[in-house]
């Protein structure tokens, strides 16, 4: 059924085994979000050095979608460069805003191709951006703090 | 005598459409708003094709006919509350009702009667829909005020038991909900009345989840404004009521046309009451809507309308409490509850149990359902709520179950 395209294996597993949960003491920025209309909540932990990225570290409360999304991003991001992590974010902001007309590239997205289901689901495209839009919150606030270094 | 769901359904053209692949529509989303019956829409329709002009403006047969239709609601809504006819104010619903009186309650003159100083207090109640929180709460910034309330117990009642204490001789206003929107609580009305009134407080309820399910009477409640909103109770969005009897003390909200008695270049005196409170070109067709969802609940009986959804709501909460893992937020007696039910099922998240019996075709809420501080309080981040209405039968409650099951199994 429809459903299945939502609620992928993968997104199930991330669900339940989340990847980089239980935020790091020390942070370069950390961000909380929430989304209001469902009441789902992140707060992330994003450390860089020398332009890479190198620990996301996460934790929050919501649905299978939201939770599974910030997993896999925290997986995906951590040592990218903030230049590459935009291309991520922006390809993956797109295939959320496919209304299921894209795929989305594995060979940039990974796991996060499995979340595509959810671009023909407008109620759930807030949950799985909601890791996203922190990350890029976060990012912002160490490149403005840091000048990217 | 009970009336037939069968023949109610009939009314409503929306159950003849299916949902997700040919499924029967269950809707248990009524909280939310209402569907709305073939007579509600061709009120509304027709007053767009017969009817329209502005109300209360032209010296034309076609305004005359508008302003019959328009007033014509407005006594409707009158004796459905019980209620004379200068004392219901139409406004864009709830929301707009409850923001009315607090903002007009800002515009008045120091030492007035709805005046507010920091010496005032407000009190709500942590059961709070955001529409009876939020206008409150700026108020009292505004003003100084403080604002308190009644805290709720863990059985999602409201604890009465510092009355005295929450309501004192500061008090000005008490402002609370009749029937919870997310527990579906029926609130103990009467002594709160009683205390606020010793007090010299004044009493607004928000009875947008009552109204629309069980005979209303304001003389009989005791309160001194009432509000709900029109589309939850089978009438068209874009209308909601205010009732009061203290209209005369109220100073307006929104200035404009319609609202005056005379106006010169720097001053303006007002209309008497409800006019002075519905500046504007008003939604003229939405009232008249509102009007015919009115005349469809009476010919029913609101009675019989109660009793039905009391005998489904004890059927919903038994079969609900035979899901394993399954917690009711909120009553589980009947009584003083009514038919709104809000649960969690394991540790399956209410979106994704929201989202797998949509797929089933069972319409319910999911999330904080607009009262926050509520959720918070009683630990749980979200809920999954259903809501029944005079169209909803037995069969709807065994598709939910069936649904719930289903979404065990799917997300085990
Ligand atoms: C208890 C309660 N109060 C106020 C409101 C606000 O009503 P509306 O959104 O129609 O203005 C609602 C509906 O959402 C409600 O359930």
């Amino acid at each position: 059924m429809e459903l299945d395209s939502l609620y992928q294996e993968v997104i199930l597993d991330h669900y339940k085994h989340p990847l980089n949960k239980g935020l790091s003491e020390t942070y370069g920025a950390q961000v909380h979000h929430v989304n209001p209309s469902c009441g789902d909540e992140v707060t992330l932990n994003v450390t860089a050095e020398g332009g890479v990225i190198n620990s996301i570290t996460w934790d929050g409360v919501g649905c299978s979608i939201s939770q599974a999304s910030v997993s896999i991003a925290s997986d995906l991001l951590v040592n990218k460069s903030f230049a590459e992590a935009d291309a991520i974010l922006d390809e993956f902001t797109e295939l959320m805003h496919s209304k299921g007309t894209k795929q989305g590239n594995p060979d940039v997205l990974d796991d996060a191709v499995a979340l595509a289901g959810v671009s023909k689901f407008p109620a759930r495209i807030k949950c799985a951006l909601l890791g996203w839009m922190a990350f890029k919150d976060a990012a912002v606030r160490i490149k403005t703090t840091t000048g990217g270094e | 005598m009970a009336f037939s769901v069968a023949n109610v359904r009939q009314d409503f053209p929306i159950f003849e459409r299916t949902i997700r692949d040919g499924k029967k529509l269950v809707y248990l989303d009524s909280g939310a708003t209402s569907q709305k019956p073939l007579s509600v829409i061709e009120a509304e329709s027709n007053f767009y094709k017969f009817h329209n002009a502005a109300v209360h403006r032209g010296a034309h047969q076609l305004a005359e006919e508008a302003t019959d239709a328009y007033e014509g609601a407005r006594l409707k809504v009158a004796k459905f509350l019980g209620a004379d006819e200068e004392q219901i104010v139409f406004t864009k619903g709830a929301t707009e009702s409850l923001n009315l009186i607090a903002y007009a309650m800002g515009n008045a003159e120091p030492g007035t009667r709805f005046a507010l100083t920091s010496k005032d207090k407000i009190v709500v109640t942590e059961m709070e829909h955001h529409a009876n929180l939020i206008p409150w709460q700026q108020l009292a910034a505004r003003t100084g005020a403080q604002l308190s309330w009644f805290e709720v117990t863990p059985d999602g009642r409201l604890d009465l038991s510092n009355i005295n204490a929450v309501i004192t001789e500061n008090t000005k206003v008490v402002a609370l909900t009749h029937q919870s929107n997310v527990l579906g609580t029926i609130i103990p009305l009467k002594a709160i009345v009683a205390r606020a009134h010793a007090v010299g407080a004044v009493v607004v309820l928000d009875a947008c989840q009552s109204a629309p399910h069980m005979p209303i009477d304001v003389k009989e409640l005791g309160v001194d404004f009432l509000v709900f909103s029109g589309h939850k109770a089978l009438g068209s969005t874009g209308v909601g009521v205010l009732w009061s009897s203290e209209l005369d003390d109220l100073p307006p909200f929104l200035y404009g046309g319609s609202m005056i008695e005379t106006v010169t270049m720097t001053a303006a005196t007002w209309a008497p009451a409800p006019r002075k409170f519905e500046a504007g070109v008003p939604n003229m067709a939405q009232a008249v809507g509102l009007g015919a969802a009115i005349d469809y609940l009476t010919a029913h009986g609101m009675s019989n309308v109660h009793d039905h959804e009391m005998a489904l709501t004890k059927y919903l909460i038994e079969k609900l409490l035979q899901v394993p893992d399954l917690k009711i937020v909120g009553p589980t007696d009947l009584d003083s509850r009514g038919g709104t039910v809000s649960f969690t099922v394991g540790e399956i998240h209410p979106h994704d149990l929201g989202q797998y019996v949509d797929s089933q075709g069972v319409a319910v809420r999911t999330g904080h359902h607009c009262a926050w501080p509520l959720t918070r309080k009683l630990g749980v981040p979200a809920t999954t709520r259903a809501s029944i209405y005079l169209y909803n039968d037995e069969s709807d409650c065994d598709a939910l179950f069936d649904a719930i099951l289903g979404a065990q199994k799917y997300f085990a």
